[in-house]
């Protein structure tokens, strides 16, 4: 049974229940999850630059977040005085909103997902391309050469990088037959071994030839993502040392703090999408207590556990990448893209057709 | 919203313009990387004129560190100016005080004790390791890999503690007079300075796996910002820039002072084994091996350290006879030239400082040519400048 | 390698009246005096001379030779007039490993020295930096303007030993 049922049961009214419904991904997961993302990167980079980080606010530095999130909120909001008033505030929004409407379709359990559309990823990829224009707007509105630098080096790879996203995605789709992501982790049922990464839930030749296939189109996706978050090594539109902050210099306060909660939710975000094509979604690998035990109510808390924990598997992964390797320059970053991730996709998707057919 | 009326007078026979692609004018940027920025190694301003990302021009201003030095000079006493000479190149202020005493033990004819001598080596050598930590760990910080930074100054942090342990500072010491040293060295130093250079040695192969080797690395650096040796030696490089572009000139060898023809060590050059020879990865590469020739020469150096008084030499009064000197020591950031006249009162009459971070810097407008803006930054970073060096 | 006294004499051979003298006796330089404006030429010919290839500019330093009357001016401060000021410059061939030093004076009312600036770049910024602190005018300097001072400071060149400083700049007071 899924929450919707059980809120019109607790509420009565369809449209109460919708609306809680919708609020639930927000405040029970992406606020908690950004709060707790900053603390897991910042400890995370101090560990491995053998130092300790935030030690004091709390034991060890937990409380951390919470200390940032309240300064934050009392800084004053300095606007530079030439800029594009309208743009200038609409940009952050701009930005949150793309990243944070990807989360209505991710399968967080068998019991909840925001909306179960039939053209799940297809919905994905085209809302999140919302952030390109609030970062063009940023860019654009701050009146400062460096941001604007720092805009048009964004756009320019993030729209370059979706296109390995996309073909990645085709092949996922040719194999399994459906866009929508709540059927895609439901038919990677069973143990580890049904999952996509794996060859898929069926049996037999054509499961054992995909495997290396998958494992191509695996590292593709994710690194394609990885330049759609701005993270490193393709951070040039923030590069710190070169363009100061990049797209986001002017801003301060709340809207600075909306800036820095999308960049973590949409590192999330991605990282659902690839856990739900390729591992399995909320699928565990060693099958379910609930079952063993008997109890049938237990079984979407533990899914919700299960893909929780490998999405924050992949997002460490991230944050471990952002601390070890450089960072790559422009004109290598678009090299990349178009001479060696869009080929390689290609022929990917088109063995996977073969193997498929066969 | 936005509105936007045209109007119909905007568009008029004058102004008529001719949309074709001969006709639009295209003006070239100029980006000013400012007097405070991350990544430019203190205050230095660099105005780039830029076409789109290529840049046309560099042209550094400088002047925002100047403390007059060489007026301050002229009102001091002779011992006096070297708290001064430390604060010029801040990162590595025992070879400023180093080449001084040598200049003016020269100009005066005293001869020091060989303990003096050796105790000097050392914190030189020393001096010059610490000095490539901090040129290498935030020339990795500045292309973007964060790590290495802070290995680097784990590392240094070992050094400046031996330092503090010898004469009370960790950066501006205070420590090299003129005919001798301020403090003999503390009973431990030998032992904990053994014990540094075994720990030292595997932490370069961890920053070479770490970074050196890196691919992303080598694609940012190799190619970028050449020099060929003729113009390299025209611009007056010195130091490990020279040597990167091919030539074997090191000034502990071919103009020796102090007692550095004892010690055996090699001379690395770059050899262009990533790119061409002269690029921005053989002049980071050299800065590396340097680090490996230190440590060779601090171990036969700590071994054969002899007892003595360190103080003896000590002159009560500086006055030098009335004549001039040029002498010249090799700084981590290349050739130090200390040029004083004297006129026999003991006030010196004039010291020029010949800083090599001034000399190195003024050949980035030809280095940068060409390339893109991520590129200065790594080629900024390769040269290895202090602007309290630039400037004095 | 040669010492000090044979390029004086090849000097002397080939621009006699350019050449001054070769001052010796003081520790530990010696050195060449040459005629201000004939210094290009004769810096063209040391650095092409196979004999000599002084490839390397090690050094270019203005000094203030200070040997003219000291008068008081208006104000009763300490002024020098007459004498001259010295630009020392400092060579060395990395290809045959030896040194020399020499200098150009010029009158101090009017001092002009011919620019080296095609011939090393090395000496680029060290002659902009002999005009900013010592008001030498280096003649046929691609672009000669302050270094280290402020582009804007008019109240004269700070390394000279007669330089006051002025009370005022641009509106803030200059002595503390």
């Amino acid at each position: 049974m899924t929450i919707y049922n059980f809120l019109l049961k607790l509420t009565g009214s369809g449209i109460l229940a919708s609306f809680i419904q919708s609020l639930l991904p927000l405040f029970v997961f992406i606020l908690p999850f950004a709060l707790f993302a900053v603390l897991l990167e910042r400890k995370v980079s101090a560990h491995m630059q053998d130092r300790l980080g935030p030690m004091r606010v709390g034991y060890h530095g937990i409380l951390q977040t919470v200390a940032d999130i309240l300064k934050l909120i009392q800084k004053e909001d300095i606007t530079p005085t030439d800029t594009d008033k309208p743009l200038f505030n609409i940009a952050p929004i701009l930005v949150f909103a793309g990243s944070y409407a990807v989360f209505a379709a991710i399968p967080f359990s068998s019991a909840f997902i925001g909306t179960n559309i039939s053209l799940g990823l297809f919905y994905i990829v085209a809302v999140s391309s919302l952030v390109v224009a609030g970062i063009l707007m940023a860019g654009w509105a701050s009146n400062n050469k460096y941001s604007l630098l720092g805009a048009m080096r964004s756009a320019a790879q993030i729209v370059s990088y979706e296109i390995p996203t996309i073909m990645v995605i085709l092949t996922i789709v040719m194999v399994s037959g459906t866009l929508n992501l709540n059927t895609l982790s439901e038919m990677q049922t069973g143990h580890f071994w049904n999952w996509y990464i794996l060859g898929g839930p069926g049996a037999g030749l054509s499961k054992f030839l995909l495997i290396p296939f998958m494992v191509i189109g695996f590292i593709i996706i994710y690194t394609s993502t990885l330049a759609e978050v701005n993270r490193t090594p393709f951070d040039i539109p923030e590069a710190e040392s070169e363009l100061v902050a990049g797209y986001h210099t002017e801003y301060s306060g709340m809207k600075f703090a909306m800036f820095f909660l999308a960049e973590y939710a949409n590192m999330f975000a991605v990282s659902a999408i690839v856990v739900a094509i390729f591992f399995g979604g909320f699928q565990s690998p060693i099958g379910y207590l609930g079952n063993t035990l008997g109890i049938h109510w237990l079984i979407p808390i533990e899914q919700f556990f299960w893909f929780t924990m490998k999405g924050m598997f992949f997002v460490f992964v991230q944050m471990w990448l952002r601390w070890t390797l450089p960072r790559l320059r422009v004109d290598q970053l678009m090299a990349v893209c178009w001479k060696y991730m869009i080929p390689i996709a290609f022929v990917n998707l088109i063995i996977i057709g073969l193997i498929t057919y066969i | 919203m936005l509105d936007f009326e045209s109007e119909k007078e905007m568009i008029t026979e004058e102004n008529n313009i001719d949309y074709k692609s001969g006709n639009i004018k295209t003006e070239e940027m100029v980006l000013n990387m400012g007097p405070q920025h991350p990544s430019t190694h203190g205050v230095l301003r660099l105005e780039l004129e830029l076409d789109g990302e290529i840049i046309l021009n560099v042209i550094p201003h400088i002047g925002y560190l100047h403390r007059c030095f060489e007026k301050h000079c002229e009102a001091m006493t002779y011992p006096q100016v070297i708290p001064y000479t430390d604060r010029m190149d801040y990162l590595a202020s025992m070879y400023n005080e180093f080449g001084y005493a040598v200049a003016v033990e020269r100009l005066c004819s005293i001869e020091i004790p060989e303990r003096v001598e050796y105790i000097r080596v050392i914190m030189g050598e020393f001096q010059r390791i610490a000095s490539h930590l901090v040129a290498l760990g935030t020339y990795g910080a500045d292309i973007g890999a964060v790590t290495p930074f802070l290995f680097c100054f784990r590392d240094r942090e070992k050094i400046l503690s031996l330092f503090e342990m010898t004469c009370g500072a960790r950066l501006l010491y205070n420590y090299i007079w003129i005919g001798g040293v301020s403090h003999d060295l503390h009973p431990d130093f030998i032992r904990l300075a053994k014990e540094f250079v075994t720990y030292f040695k595997p932490k370069i192969k961890e920053l070479n796996d770490l970074l050196t080797n890196n691919k992303i690395f080598i694609q940012r650096t190799a190619n970028v910002g050449v020099m060929p040796l003729e113009t390299a030696i025209n611009y007056g490089f010195t130091g490990p820039n020279l040597r990167a572009s091919g030539l074997k000139w090191d000034l502990r060898r071919d103009d020796p002072y102090s007692i550095y023809n004892k010690f055996d060590f090699d001379i690395p050059i770059g050899d262009g084994r990533m790119g061409t020879v002269g690029d921005s990865w053989d002049r980071y590469y050299v800065r590396v091996l340097e680090m490996e020739q230190s440590l060779k020469i601090l171990e036969q150096a700590l071994n054969q350290i002899p007892e003595g008084d360190v103080t003896s030499a000590v002159p009560k009064r500086v006055k030098p006879p009335v004549g001039q000197i040029y002498s010249r020591v090799e700084n981590p950031r290349g050739e130090l030239g200390y040029f004083i006249m004297s006129n026999g009162t003991v006030n010196p009459y004039r010291i020029k400082v010949r800083g090599p971070s001034f000399v190195n810097l003024s050949a980035l407008g030809e280095l940068c040519r060409g390339h893109m803006i991520a590129d200065v930054i790594a080629i900024l970073g390769s040269i290895d400048i202090v602007l309290g060096d630039v400037d004095r | 390698m040669k010492t000090t006294e044979e390029i004086y004499k090849i000097l002397k051979e080939k621009y006699p009246e350019s050449t001054g003298d070769l001052i010796t006796g003081q520790p530990v330089e010696e050195f060449i005096s040459i005629a201000p404006l004939k210094i290009s030429e004769i810096c063209l010919f040391l650095r092409d001379n196979e004999e000599l290839l002084f490839d390397n500019l090690m050094n270019l330093s203005g000094v203030d030779d200070a040997n003219g009357e000291n008068k008081k001016d208006e104000t009763g401060a300490n002024t020098i007039e007459g004498g001259t000021l010295g630009v020392f410059y400092h060579l060395e061939s990395t290809k045959l490993r030896h040194k020399l030093t020499i200098k150009a004076a010029a009158p101090r009312e009017n001092p002009e020295v011919a620019s080296v600036a095609e011939i090393w770049y090395c000496a680029n910024w060290h002659e902009r930096e002999a005009f900013d602190l010592y008001g030498i005018n280096f003649l046929n300097h691609p672009d000669l303007r302050r270094i280290l001072m402020p582009y804007d400071w008019d109240a004269g060149y700070p390394l000279r030993k007669d330089y006051k400083n002025p009370e005022f700049y641009q509106g803030m007071k200059v002595p503390y």
